[in-house]
């Protein structure tokens, strides 16, 4: 019988030799796969156990997003906490077992966690991984002015819409406020107080950043964009004279403006733009076409996703749009180029990037890559990465920027923002876009200041208000000013 | 040195162990166990050294490695179990102290000669079939994850397949050894006695619902018939009907097929039937190749949730491949792949056909244990709700285990005493 034993010797051997192979292609060549997938329940959990690094403010004060340290049957788990509440809800996100992340806390994942794949890191967490020590993410510094961000809230109330304020030269990032604005602690706790949160608009949907996934006819605002086209065509200057009869006849019927009641007469382009007048921009854009004005309106940063360090699917593209898709017209007669040119049209834009076209005219032309991420610092206080500012392009020439300078001061000092308060010596451009519902428009107001030397730029953008840009926007710009030192408006 | 001295000295090396790991877990989980954890190394030694004395007295000819491999899988299951549920490991360890005093009992009323269990062959056989029929009564079975293989009398609760499985092999042994020249002929009359096994192993598995089962049971009964006879034409044969069995009664019964779907694909239901294989599955591959260390894997959500069930008992093995990583999951297997080619050398060295019989099917059948459960954590067959031997909670099956070990120690105790 031995040689039937030592065959089922053999069998027996040969079974469990095939479990050892099996054992090794799991937990070799099988690993790297499984590990990404999204139903691993100890990768999600073990990413608990990882100490999340901080988001602060640019002293490291405040803190937006910090860590809760909890037992759970043996194992120490960090969870978030953001003693801030609404402030920057939108800009920081949240970090939660249920509903996953959102906002930075999502796209600075590999960061926060000290799963970047940077040699030194790498070291880092795999010594702390074999000493069974805790991992320490990076801590995120972000650029907000949490005083100015405060102001933003307050100032923008219970009303829904946004405000962007950028540093012109540099392209920083010192106030993304999106109103209503939610309790970044209640996601995984209340979750459905956050959907009660009401507003004046509906839905009011506070969970959506507006300020970077808003899109809102620009009005008014626009015609900084077709005045800067107007001018660079070699066309147009300050001094150009026009005529208002009160309407613009396009496709044979008549554009009216805004007010018909009194037409300005003869107008320069300094005025049509003080002014805000319709028909004059009307027919500029007749004779740029609606391509031209579209161009110059990419070079601004229009088309594409404004590059911020937010999760690219909270960001949108501005430009027109049809049927909810981002539209480029092929030729001209695709688009009406006289409603385009005083921004109606089918043209939605986003508040961060009316604030990117009025931080590149006051930084003589150039559009600067907002960031709002100033650094990112290791635990052992080493800088891992920081944020150079970073010019996207150049949108006119200096010569134009002063020009649109010169206009948007006359706006503030003697124009449709005249009795908003604003500082002397701010430039800006008043919107007000009709909305379809009778007397209920959605109101934008972008600025810089002070003009000359310029520290800030800004757009606030409001939806479903009765006045204008000029008496509702506006003074929401003035308010987050006076908050922000260096703009000339803080007393 | 003297078979028995080596034995002690192996199971020294074994308590070192034992009381490594507890003390790894121990530092692991502070707040979690008491410092009497380390206490339980030492009694865990104390308790192999009376086995080892009992040894000593009853089978001092036996094979020196057996004990100790067996203390060293105990160890391993204890300190993984105490680790995942430390009052499990309790209960395990009362259950082991049992098993231990169960096989010195073996060991003492066969010491002279275990072959007069032969004359009961029949006996054996018939306890078997009812053992394994004891599920299947109304009242008394218990279904827990889809298989009927629990008996449950007030809140007592056991296995009975795992004492069938032992006293199926006991019957094999007699009757193989009495009917193999006969056998070996091939005529077809003689297969009746074996047509009907292979009838109630079909009926195990329809009553069962259990697979793994079936197929231990009828995998020992062809690798016993095989060594009987010698004809590999009877095993390839028994294994054609088998599966032809198992095809026949996955086409009536649904429920089984889903298990072998699952199988086959147990990604594309990870959230329901498939849960349990998938995050299995990501346990072992967290571990890696070093493992995150005793004590150190993660088998809870952030809320103190397990996130396998049944990990203590059917999934042990992948617990222990997390925390123990490639290196250690390797280290476990070549300790079962030692402890069989042991098992299989008594059979060898055994000089009379019941020993050999009875040796190499209980080897067999602990080889094929191992596979079918392993082997449907890792995917290789389907997963089926059997224990892991000597590792897994489970009070009847470290008795039965125990027992198993006691019937190769009395072999070889009388294989190297007459040579």
């Amino acid at each position: 019988m031995n040689r039937q034993i030592t065959r089922l010797a053999v069998t027996g051997v040969v079974l469990i030799g095939a479990l050892i192979v099996a054992t090794t292609y799991w937990q070799t060549l099988a690993v790297a796969g499984l590990t990404d997938r999204q139903d691993n329940a100890i990768e999600r959990v073990a990413e608990f156990t990882i100490k999340r690094g901080l988001i602060q403010g640019r002293d490291r004060t405040p803190v937006f997003a910090e860590n809760v340290r909890r037992k759970v049957s043996g194992k120490t788990f960090y969870f978030r906490r953001y003693p801030l509440r609404g402030l920057a809800a939108h800009v920081v996100g949240y970090s939660t077992r249920g509903r996953s992340r959102a906002g930075l806390e999502r796209s600075l994942n590999d960061f926060l966690t000290a799963s970047n794949a940077n040699l030194s890191t790498v070291l880092d967490t795999s010594l702390d991984r074999l000493r069974g020590t805790t991992i320490e993410g990076n801590d995120v510094i972000l650029t907000l002015n949490a005083r100015a961000q405060r102001a933003a809230l307050n100032a923008l109330g219970g009303r829904c819409g946004a405000a962007v304020v950028l540093e012109p030269s540099t392209g920083r990032v010192l106030v993304l406020a999106s109103s209503p604005t939610y309790n970044p602690n209640l996601v995984e706790r209340n979750f459905g107080q956050i959907r009660q949160i009401r507003a004046d608009c509906a839905p009011a949907n506070a969970l959506l950043n507006r300020a970077t996934l808003g899109l809102y006819a620009p009005g008014s605002t626009f015609k900084v964009v077709t005045a800067a086209a107007a001018l660079e065509s070699g066309r147009y200057s300050l001094e150009s004279t026009f005529d208002d009869p009160g309407f613009c006849v396009e496709y044979g019927r008549r554009v009216s403006n805004y007010d018909t009641s009194s037409p300005f007469g003869r107008v320069n382009f300094l005025q049509a733009m003080q002014y805000s007048i319709n028909s004059v921009f009307c027919n500029i854009g007749k004779d740029l076409g609606a391509t031209d004005i579209l161009d110059m309106a990419r070079r601004f940063g229009f088309y594409a996703k404004p590059p911020l360090e937010t999760p690219i699917n909270e960001r949108v593209a501005s430009g027109l749009y049809a049927k909810g898709e981002l539209f480029t017209p092929k030729n001209d007669f695709e688009a009406d180029p006289g409603r385009l040119a005083f921004g109606q049209e089918r043209l939605l834009v986003t508040p961060l990037q009316m604030a990117m076209v009025a931080a590149a005219v006051a930084n003589d032309g150039v559009v600067m890559r907002p960031y709002v991420v100033e650094r990112i610092v290791s635990p052992g206080r080493k800088t891992v990465a920081r944020t150079r500012p970073d010019e996207l392009g150049r949108a006119v020439s200096k010569q134009t920027a002063n020009a649109l300078t010169a206009m948007m001061k006359a706006v503030v000092s003697s124009g449709t923002a005249a009795r908003s308060g604003l500082a002397p010596g701010t430039a800006g451009k008043t919107g007000t876009a009709e909305t379809g519902r009778a007397g209920v428009n959605t109101t934008s107001f972008i600025a810089f200041a002070p003009a000359d030397t310029p520290q800030v730029a800004i757009a606030v953008i409001l939806e479903s208000q009765r006045g204008t840009g000029g008496s509702t926007a506006a003074p929401v710009a003035r308010q987050i000013l006076q908050a922000l030192p260096g703009s000339g408006s803080n007393s | 040195m003297t078979a028995r001295n080596r034995e002690l000295l192996n199971l020294i090396v074994v308590g070192m162990l034992t009381a490594l790991g507890f003390a790894s877990v121990y530092t692991a989980r502070q707040a979690e166990v008491s410092t009497g954890s380390l206490s339980y190394a030492g009694l865990f030694f104390g308790l192999y050294v009376v086995a080892h004395l009992v040894a000593r007295f009853t089978v001092p000819h036996a094979d020196p490695y057996l004990l100790p491999m067996a203390a060293l899988l105990t160890a391993i299951g204890v300190t993984e179990i105490y680790r995942l549920e430390p009052d499990d490991a309790f209960r395990q360890g009362l259950w082991i102290v049992i098993a231990v005093g169960l096989a010195s009992a073996t060991l003492l009323v066969l010491r002279r000669d275990y072959r007069r269990v032969e004359s009961y062959k029949y006996l054996f056989g018939l306890g078997a079939v009812v053992l394994l029929a004891l599920p299947t009564v109304p009242g008394l079975g218990t279904t827990i994850n889809g298989a009927t293989l629990w008996v449950r009398v007030g809140s007592f609760q056991f296995q009975p397949g795992e004492l069938a499985k032992l006293m199926l092999i006991v019957f094999l042994a007699g009757y193989l050894r009495s009917k193999r020249e006969v056998l070996a002929q091939g005529r077809l009359k003689d297969f009746g006695p074996l047509l009907a096994i292979w009838g109630a192993a079909m009926l195990v598995l329809v009553q069962t619902n259990d697979l793994g089962s079936a197929f231990l049971y009828f995998g020992i009964f062809l690798g016993m018939l095989y060594v009987a006879t010698g004809r590999v034409v009877f095993a390839a044969a028994g294994l054609l009907l088998f599966f032809g069995g198992v095809y026949a009664v996955y086409q009536l019964v649904p429920r089984a097929r889903e298990r072998v779907s699952i199988w086959l694909d147990p990604f594309s239901r990870s959230q329901d039937e498939g849960y349990q294989l998938v995050q299995s599955t990501y346990s072992i591959a967290n571990g890696g190749f070093g493992g995150t260390g005793f004590g150190r894997g993660t088998f809870t959500g952030t809320s103190g949730d397990p996130l396998i069930p049944f990990l203590n008992t059917d999934f042990i093995y992948s617990a222990l491949a997390q925390e123990l990583g490639l290196v250690g999951a390797s280290a476990l297997l070549l300790v079962y792949m030692l402890f069989i080619m042991r098992g299989f050398r008594i059979a060898l060295l055994a000089d009379d056909g019941f020993s050999k019989l009875l040796a190499a099917g209980l080897t067999f059948g602990f080889a094929l244990q191992t596979f079918i459960i392993i082997g449907g954590i890792l995917r290789l067959i389907p997963l089926t709700g059997i224990t892991l031997p000597f590792v897994s909670y489970g009070g009847s099956s470290v008795l039965a285990n125990f027992v198993l070990l006691a019937g190769l120690l009395l072999v070889s105790n009388r294989a190297n005493a007459r040579r």
